[in-house]
């Protein structure tokens, strides 16, 4: 799964930055039928969990109320520079991820 | 002259607190948007999410566009004040639409690691109707707010 991961190339310490990503996904809500009339089963991205600094800094549970290609926009607190981890896993238990360097400096 | 208007409004308050709110209410169906009406659907659905605790429409502040041209994709933004310390943070932020055919829509964990208690997505809404933001502070305490949305194309009228 593809995903597109958002972060300001150089943040401060301790300066609450915006992090962006958006995932490449259906988002399959369940409700809808083939051309043969059979119902498509549901698959959506169930949870999303982002780790940075040594701790569990977001985690998002999504339900098929949420738009196909899922896009996902919050705030985090600076600690230190270090990779962020992103981790995703859709009902068919296929799991995804994308890490992303957060550089701090100044 | 301004202590004169102050006390008058202090006064009018007075007397407007024993008012109930079924009174200043408009006829029905035109229900304020902020405040303690809440659609029929949330009547079993709070009750869901909060395990029956009291919900108070304060300090969340939800951003939706009033006319939405297509129910597949409505970006939505939720921010609710708070210093996020570790000490007074909001723990989650739940986005409810009580008339889609499953209703809540997603849950965010945040903490004080979030410096800022602020989301953005984007929602599928299957019909016109009142979103909700619903918010909990690391007291246990729930925050919400309300906007309706005019859908103006499904998100689930057709199979395709």
């Amino acid at each position: 799964m593809v995903a597109r991961v958002r972060v300001p190339a150089v943040v401060r310490p301790a300066e609450v930055f915006v992090v962006r990503i958006a995932i490449q996904h259906v988002m399959e809500t369940g409700f809808r039928l083939t051309d043969t009339g059979r119902p498509i089963p549901r698959n959506v991205i169930h949870t999303l969990a982002v780790r940075y600094g040594g701790q569990e800094v977001f985690r998002a549970e999504l339900g098929s109320g949420v738009a196909a290609n899922p896009y996902l926009e919050f705030p985090v607190q600076a600690v230190a520079s270090g990779p962020m981890v992103f981790e995703w896993v859709d009902d068919a238990g296929i799991r995804g991820s994308e890490t992303v360097a957060i550089t701090v400096a100044g | 002259m301004a202590l004169d208007a102050a006390l008058n409004r202090r006064r009018w308050l007075r007397t407007m607190a024993g008012v109930p709110l079924v009174a200043l209410a408009p006829a029905r169906g035109q229900m304020p948007t902020s405040g303690p009406a809440i659609g029929s659907g949330y009547a079993t659905l709070l009750p869901e999410v909060t395990g029956g605790r009291p919900v108070r429409a304060e300090r969340v502040h939800l951003e939706i566009p009033e006319l939405a041209d297509n129910g597949l994709s409505v970006p939505v933004r939720v921010r609710v004040d708070s210093p996020m310390s570790s000490e007074d943070h909001v723990r989650s932020i739940t986005l409810l639409a009580e008339f889609n055919p499953r209703p809540v829509l997603l849950k965010v964990h945040l903490g004080p690691h979030s410096g800022r208690a602020e989301l953005a997505t984007r929602v599928r809404l299957a019909v016109s109707q009142r979103v909700m933001a619903v918010a909990q502070t690391s007291d246990g305490r729930f925050w919400s707010a309300q906007a309706d949305v005019l859908v103006t194309e499904s998100a689930c009228l057709d199979a395709s």
